[in-house]
C-alpha cells in the first residue's frame, strides 16, 4: 500500500512539456533521491506532490487524500506532505519558535500552549532548542533550514519534501543538515528529496529516481544504480557530478 | 517706510494657536486611523484581486488621486447635504481625510503586498494556511514594514493638508490662525509663526511614526 | 433678483475658471522647474553652505502646507510695498513650491545614477561640471521624465488652493456658482471632473513612461 502514488502525472508550463506521463509510488518509510539535470522536471515533479505545481493531467494520490487531473483539496494534501525549501523561506517577522507554532495554531487550532510544547520539542529535535526566541536574521544559513525543517515536522506530516535543501548553504553547514535529515530516515520518516549530495543519496536513500527530459529514466537502489547505470545517460550525469 | 516686524501680537493668542494645533493633530490621528484601515482593505483587494471590489476600488483611487482635496472637501461638505445628508464641518474634514488618505494608502500598501517574496507565500502555502492566514499572518505585517516611510510621508502630506479645512470652518489651526490675523492686524506674523508651527508637528509626527513603526510593525521584520 | 442659470451657463463659467487653472499650472511648473534646476545645483554642489541652503529650502516647502506658503507671499509681499494681486502671489508662490518638490525629485535622480560613471569620468579627466553635463545629467534626465510628469498632476491640483488667496481659477469659480445657484453637488462634481480631464492623462502618460522606462533597463 504505497503512501504516495502517482500516475499518469502530466504537467506543461506554456508550450514546454515538462513532465511526460510519470508512474511513482513511494511506500512508507521509503527515501527517495530525485537527481537529474537542470530542466529534467525533478524540481516540478516534487511540488506537484505537495500542489505548488498545478497536475495537468493524472492522478496524484498521498495518504487517501487525491488529486485528480489538477482538482482535489490541496490544503487537505498540504496538512499530509510537508515541504523544505533550498532558500528557507522562513517567516522574517517571527521568531524560531514562533515560525514553528504558526500553523499547528492557525491549522490545525490548537493552543498557544500545546503548540509551544510541539515547536519546542521540534527544535530539541533539529539541535536548536536555545534558538527558541532567535529571528531567522540571527541565525546561520544551516540553523534557518534546521529551523524550516523543525516547522514543516510540527505538523506531522507523513511525507516531508526536500527541494534541494543544501545547495543554498555554505559547504561547511551542509552536514549539521544533512545529519538532521539522515536520522529522520532512520526513525521511519518518508522522504522525497531532490538533491545533489549523490553521497548522501547513495548512504541514506533506498530509491534512487534519474529524471531526464520530463520522464523517469532510471529507478532503483542507489548503489545499485551507481554502481552500474544502464543508461548512458545517467552514465554522463554521474559522471559529470563525480567530476565536480 | 520699512515695516515693523512684531510677533507680540500673535504670541498673545498662544493659547488660541496651540488649541488649534491640537485640533488639527486630532483631525490627522482619526484620519489616519480610518483611512489607513480603508487602505488596507482596498490594497487587500486590489492585491487579490476580489472582484468586484477591485475595480470599485480601482475607480476611487484614480478619482480621488486625480482632484484636489480642497474640491472633495467642498464636494463632502456642501455637495452631500444638498442630497439630505446632514454634517457638521468635523464630520466632512474627518470623512474627507479618511477618503483622500484611504485611496494614497491602497496603493501604498498594495505595492507592500505584492512585493512579498514568493518563497513566503509557497512556505505558507505548504503548511496548509488558507489565503486569509497567509495575509493574517504572514504578509501583512512585512508589507506595512516595507512601505511604512511612505505611508508615514502619506500622514504629513494629509496633516499639511488639512489646513484647507478652515475653508468650511473646521477650528484646526489655520483657522486659528485666521481668526488672530483678522483681529491684530499682523497677517505675516501670524502666518509665519503658524507655519512654523506646522513645521514643527510635521517633524514631531515624522518621528512618532518612526517609533510607533519600530515598535509595532517593523519589529525585526524584512 | 433670482438670475437663472443654465447649464450651458455653469459649463461655461467653468471652463473659464479651467483655463486660468491651466494657466496658473503651466507657468508653475515652467517657472519652478527653472527654479528647481538652480537649486538641484545647490543641493549637489561640492560647498557645504549652498548644500545646507537647499537642502532647508527643500525641507521647508516640503515640511509646510502649500495654503501657508500662499498666505506667507501673499501677504508678505504687500509688506515689502508691493501691489500684489492673488495671480502674482499664486504664481511666485506655486513656483517656489513646485521648484522645491522638483530639486528633491530630481536630486533622487541624479543619486540613481550608478556611482561607477562618476568614477568612469572622472577617471578620464572630466571636471565636475563636465562630468554632469556629459554623462550624468544625461541619464538623471532619462530617469526624470517619469517622476516628473506624474509631479505635473501634483501641480494642477495645487492651484486649486489659489482659490483660498481670491484667485478666480476653477475651484474659485466652482464655488462661487454653487452659491449662486444652489447646486453644490452638480457644481462640485463638475469642477472635480475638470480637474479630472487634466489630470488623469497626465497620471496614465506618467505610468506609461514609468513603464516603459523599467522595460529599457
Amino acid at each position: 500500500m504505497s503512501l504516495v502514488k502517482i500516475a499518469g502525472l502530466h504537467k506543461h508550463f506554456g508550450a514546454n512539456h515538462v513532465l511526460k506521463g510519470i508512474d511513482l509510488d513511494v511506500a512508507q518509510g521509503d527515501v527517495v533521491a530525485l537527481i537529474g539535470r537542470s530542466g529534467s522536471g525533478k524540481s516540478t515533479l516534487l511540488r506537484a506532490i505537495n500542489g505548488l505545481e498545478t497536475i495537468d493531467k493524472g492522478e496524484l494520490v498521498v495518504d487517501g487524500t487525491a488529486v485528480h487531473d489538477g482538482k482535489g483539496d490541496l490544503r487537505a494534501l498540504r496538512q499530509k506532505v510537508g515541504m523544505v525549501f533550498q532558500q528557507f523561506n522562513l517567516f522574517p517577522h517571527l521568531t524560531a519558535g514562533e515560525n514553528v507554532m504558526l500553523a499547528p495554531t492557525v491549522v490545525k487550532g490548537l493552543s498557544r500552549a500545546e503548540a509551544q510544547d510541539i515547536a519546542k520539542e521540534m527544535l530539541l529535535k533539529v539541535g536548536l532548542a536555545d534558538k527558541f526566541a532567535s529571528f531567522p536574521d540571527q541565525l546561520s544559513g544551516g540553523q534557518q533550514q534546521r529551523v524550516a525543517i523543525a516547522r514543516a515536522l510540527a505538523m506531522q506530516p507523513k511525507v516531508l519534501l526536500c527541494d534541494e535543501i543544501t545547495s543554498a548553504l555554505d559547504p561547511e553547514l551542509v552536514s549539521e543538515v544533512l545529519a538532521v535529515v539522515r536520522q529522520l530516515a532512520a526513525e521511519g520518516m518518508t522522504l522525497v528529496m531532490v538533491t545533489h549530495e549523490m553521497r548522501f543519496a547513495r548512504d541514506v536513500g533506498n530509491k534512487l529516481i534519474f529524471m531526464h527530459h520530463g520522464r523517469i529514466h532510471e529507478s532503483g537502489d542507489p548503489r545499485q544504480v551507481f554502481a552500474d547505470p544502464q543508461t548512458p545517460e545517467l552514465a554522463n550525469f554521474v559522471g559529470s557530478v563525480q567530476a565536480a | 517706510m520699512a515695516y515693523q516686524f512684531d510677533f507680540a501680537p500673535v504670541f498673545e493668542h498662544a493659547d488660541l494657536l496651540l488649541s488649534g494645533a491640537a485640533f488639527t493633530l486630532a483631525l490627522t490621528a482619526v484620519g489616519s486611523v480610518f483611512g489607513i484601515g480603508l487602505g488596507i482593505a482596498g490594497a487587500v483587494c486590489r492585491a487579490w484581486r476580489l472582484a468586484p471590489f477591485d475595480r470599485l476600488f480601482g475607480a476611487y483611487v484614480e478619482v480621488i488621486r486625480n482632484t484636489p482635496f480642497l474640491v472633495q472637501l467642498f464636494f463632502i461638505f456642501f455637495g452631500l447635504p444638498s442630497l439630505g445628508v446632514t454634517m457638521s464641518e468635523w464630520h466632512a474634514a474627518v470623512l474627507a481625510m479618511v477618503i483622500n488618505l484611504g485611496a494614497y494608502s491602497t496603493e501604498i500598501i498594495r505595492a507592500g503586498i505584492q512585493a512579498t517574496p514568493r518563497g513566503q507565500l509557497e512556505a505558507a502555502q505548504s503548511l496548509a494556511l488558507t489565503r486569509a492566514q497567509i495575509f493574517r499572518h504572514v504578509v501583512l505585517r512585512p508589507a506595512l514594514a516595507r512601505v511604512w516611510p511612505a505611508l508615514a510621508s502619506q500622514v504629513i502630506i494629509v496633516m499639511l493638508g488639512s489646513a484647507v479645512c478652515s475653508q468650511i470652518a473646521t477650528e484646526e489651526l489655520t483657522f486659528a490662525a485666521n481668526f488672530i490675523q483678522s483681529r491684530n492686524f499682523r497677517a505675516f506674523e501670524t502666518y509665519f509663526v503658524t507655519t512654523a508651527m506646522y513645521f514643527v508637528m510635521a517633524l514631531l509626527i515624522r518621528q512618532l511614526l518612526m517609533q510607533l513603526g519600530q515598535h509595532f510593525v517593523t519589529r525585526r521584520a524584512t | 433678483m433670482l438670475v437663472q442659470f443654465t447649464a450651458w451657463d455653469i459649463v461655461r463659467n467653468l471652463l473659464e475658471g479651467g483655463k486660468w487653472t491651466l494657466a496658473l499650472s503651466l507657468i508653475a511648473f515652467v517657472l519652478g522647474g527653472a527654479v528647481g534646476f538652480a537649486i538641484l545645483f545647490a543641493r549637489i554642489a561640492r560647498h557645504r553652505l549652498l548644500q545646507a541652503f537647499a537642502k532647508a529650502y527643500i525641507e521647508v516647502f516640503q515640511g509646510t502646507p502649500l495654503l501657508m506658503q500662499l498666505f506667507i507671499v501673499f501677504f508678505g509681499l504687500s509688506l515689502v510695498g508691493l501691489e500684489v494681486s492673488p495671480w502674482l502671489a499664486a504664481a511666485l508662490g506655486l513656483t517656489l513650491f513646485t521648484s522645491a518638490y522638483l530639486a528633491e525629485i530630481w536630486r533622487g535622480c541624479v543619486e540613481s545614477v550608478p556611482k561607477g560613471q562618476w568614477e568612469a569620468s572622472a577617471s578620464l579627466a572630466l571636471s565636475w561640471p563636465q562630468q554632469m553635463r556629459h554623462v550624468i545629467l544625461p541619464q538623471a534626465l532619462r530617469i526624470a521624465i517619469a517622476p516628473t510628469v506624474g509631479f505635473s498632476v501634483q501641480v494642477v491640483k495645487g492651484t486649486a488652493v489659489a482659490s483660498i488667496i481670491g484667485f478666480a481659477e476653477l475651484t474659485k469659480t466652482g464655488a462661487m456658482l454653487a452659491n449662486a445657484t444652489f447646486q453644490p453637488f452638480v457644481v462640485f462634481g463638475l469642477v472635480a471632473a475638470g480637474y479630472f480631464a487634466l489630470c488623469y492623462p497626465l497620471s496614465l502618460y506618467a505610468k506609461s513612461l514609468e513603464r516603459k522606462f523599467h522595460v529599457a533597463r
